[in-house]
């Protein structure tokens, strides 16, 4: 009887001691994920001084575009906290967007080796952004499934598991339906 | 896309399982080879007259336990290198061109969307189109293209391959399918090597002293001595399938995977059809490595006929059927998001 009931415990604490862990490495995870974000947005906010003072000659009367994309810049690097900094980071990519948009009048700008670098750079980067964001999404999801499922959300209180916030979509312009060009002949851009 | 992160390392610890097995079975495999030689000697040679000789030290089969160990070591070292090394390519580490930085970013951001170290990035000298990953595990991974694939494919495209050889990584395909390259090659040489030493074996046995006690036979030292010689006739055969049916199942695999870090299966598709119109073999890409590239590096005709010869003898599943899980994904989701 009393084997029974050794064996009994045993079996609880290993449990224990199993989810507790668990719900720690996905918690580092999830911390981890997001420290991936901020290596990539600390990139663009390094890169966009370059391209701005690579495009400022030839665009001087673009002066307000230009201006947005480095005011957009400022608040980024000033957010703090998921949803602040998704927010800045959303105007930030639409600033940038409408400079690359309106780069395109201008032939010299695109046959410039230099921009052309840069722009794959910063388009690197922002893809970078976006995979960094999924995966946090995705662990994130994860840690906060696990940590509310029964039975582990008994164990939750022990880790100090509070529920992580996602990375969403903040502005009504990335949240429209995208035009997509199923043709893929689209040139290596 | 939780369930999808979760399977991940329900694969990782399956291949992990698959490559213990692995090494275990060509380990026994050569055990069985030379030690059961040695008892097929030892009882051909056990009624032998005085003086004649005895089979009694099984050398045979320690010096090709020895010799397993020895392949299965080099194999975990050096397997990667030795792969990279005979596709003669080159580790991109300052991209002089823009083509060559934009194939280090592409890498750079699967690597971020499979929450994996960034792999070693190489390209292969050759015109024809293809890819392939190795390595031991995520952490010393290997990416390979050839230049041609470079040259053809569009970013989005690009990213679709790339993201197919991160998923290879990620799940540790890489480390089963380097493993499975290297002792496929190995026991092809054995089988070779031993079907020529017996061949001239036979014809010196049968002019010597021994004639006359074989000619009473032991029964169960020739049953064995059948046996022996049967499995050395098929290992390569069997090898080479088991190979082919596990590279087969990997590939759908790390498609789907490989979407899942894009989001995006249309580019993989289209990049899948621009490599298959390349009938051009890849010269640099042998044999042996065949089943870690992402198109059949050898004429696509067996993949291509699909049906039983292309079940058993192709090391990548039939193009099309690839293509077409892809596009159903691509509508899987389409109409997930309009929901």
């Amino acid at each position: 009887m009393t084997i029974a009931f050794l064996v009994l415990v045993a079996v609880v604490v290993l449990w224990v001691v199993g989810a507790y862990n668990g719900l720690i490495a996905l918690k580092n995870q999830t911390a981890n994920a997001w420290k991936q974000i901020d290596v990539q947005l600390k990139r663009r906010h390094d890169l966009i001084p370059n391209l701005v003072n690579a495009v400022k000659g030839q665009m001087d009367f673009e002066k307000s575009t230009l201006e947005a994309v480095i005011s957009a810049r400022a608040k980024a690097v000033g957010a703090t906290g998921v949803a602040a900094t998704a927010r800045a980071e959303g105007e930030l990519s639409q600033a940038l967007g409408k400079l690359f948009a309106l780069a395109e009048n201008y032939p010299d700008l695109k046959s410039s080796a230099n921009v052309l670098q840069l722009q794959e750079e910063l388009s690197s980067t922002e893809n970078k952004i976006g995979f960094a964001r999924q995966l946090y999404n995705d662990v994130a999801t994860q840690y906060n499934t696990r940590q509310a499922q029964f039975p582990t959300n008994l164990v939750a209180g022990l880790t100090k598991a509070t529920p992580s916030e996602l990375w969403e979509i903040t502005d009504a312009v990335e949240r429209q339906v995208p035009t997509v060009d199923l043709s893929l002949n689209r040139p290596a851009s | 896309m939780t369930a999808g992160r979760g399977n991940l390392f329900e694969e990782q610890e399956r291949n992990r399982r698959r490559s213990f097995w692995l090494v275990t079975l060509f380990i026994m495999f050569f055990g069985w080879v030379g030690f059961g030689g040695d008892l097929a000697f030892y009882f051909l040679t056990r009624d032998a007259g005085p003086g004649a000789y005895r089979h009694l030290i099984p050398f045979i089969g320690i010096v090709a336990t020895l010799v397993a160990g020895g392949i299965a070591w080099f194999a975990w070292e050096k397997g990667a290198d030795r792969v990279l090394w005979a596709t003669g390519a080159w580790e991109v580490i300052e991209p002089a061109t823009p083509e060559q930085k934009q194939y280090v970013n592409v890498v750079e951001e699967m690597a971020i969307a499979a929450g994996q170290p960034r792999p070693r990035i190489w390209i292969v000298p050759d015109p024809d189109p293809n890819a392939f990953a190795t390595g031991r595990d995520p952490l010393q991974a290997s990416i390979a293209v050839t230049e041609g694939l470079l040259a053809r494919l569009n970013r989005e495209e690009l990213q679709g391959v790339v993201a197919h050889e991160m998923a290879h990584i990620a799940n540790w395909d890489t480390r089963l399918m380097t493993l499975l390259a290297a002792m496929l090659g190995a026991i092809a040489l054995m089988s070779d090597g031993l079907g020529r030493m017996m061949r001239g074996g036979v014809r010196v046995g049968g002019g010597s002293s021994r004639g006359g006690d074989k000619g009473k036979g032991n029964p169960l030292g020739l049953l064995l001595l059948v046996l022996w010689v049967f499995t050395l006739l098929i290992a390569p055969l069997v090898s080479r399938l088991l190979a082919m049916a596990v590279s087969r199942k990997r590939e759908f695999l790390a498609d789907a995977s490989g979407s899942q870090f894009t989001r995006n299966p249309l580019a993989l598709a289209s990049a899948l059809e621009k490599l298959e119109k390349e009938t051009a073999p890849t010269r640099t890409i042998t044999l042996g490595a065949a089943h870690l590239c992402i198109v059949d590096p050898a004429e696509r005709k067996v993949s291509e006929r699909g049906g039983i010869v292309g079940d058993v003898f192709a090391s990548h599943p039939p193009m099309r059927e690839r293509v077409a899980r892809l596009r159903g994904m691509a509508y899987q989701s389409s109409v997930v998001s309009r929901q």
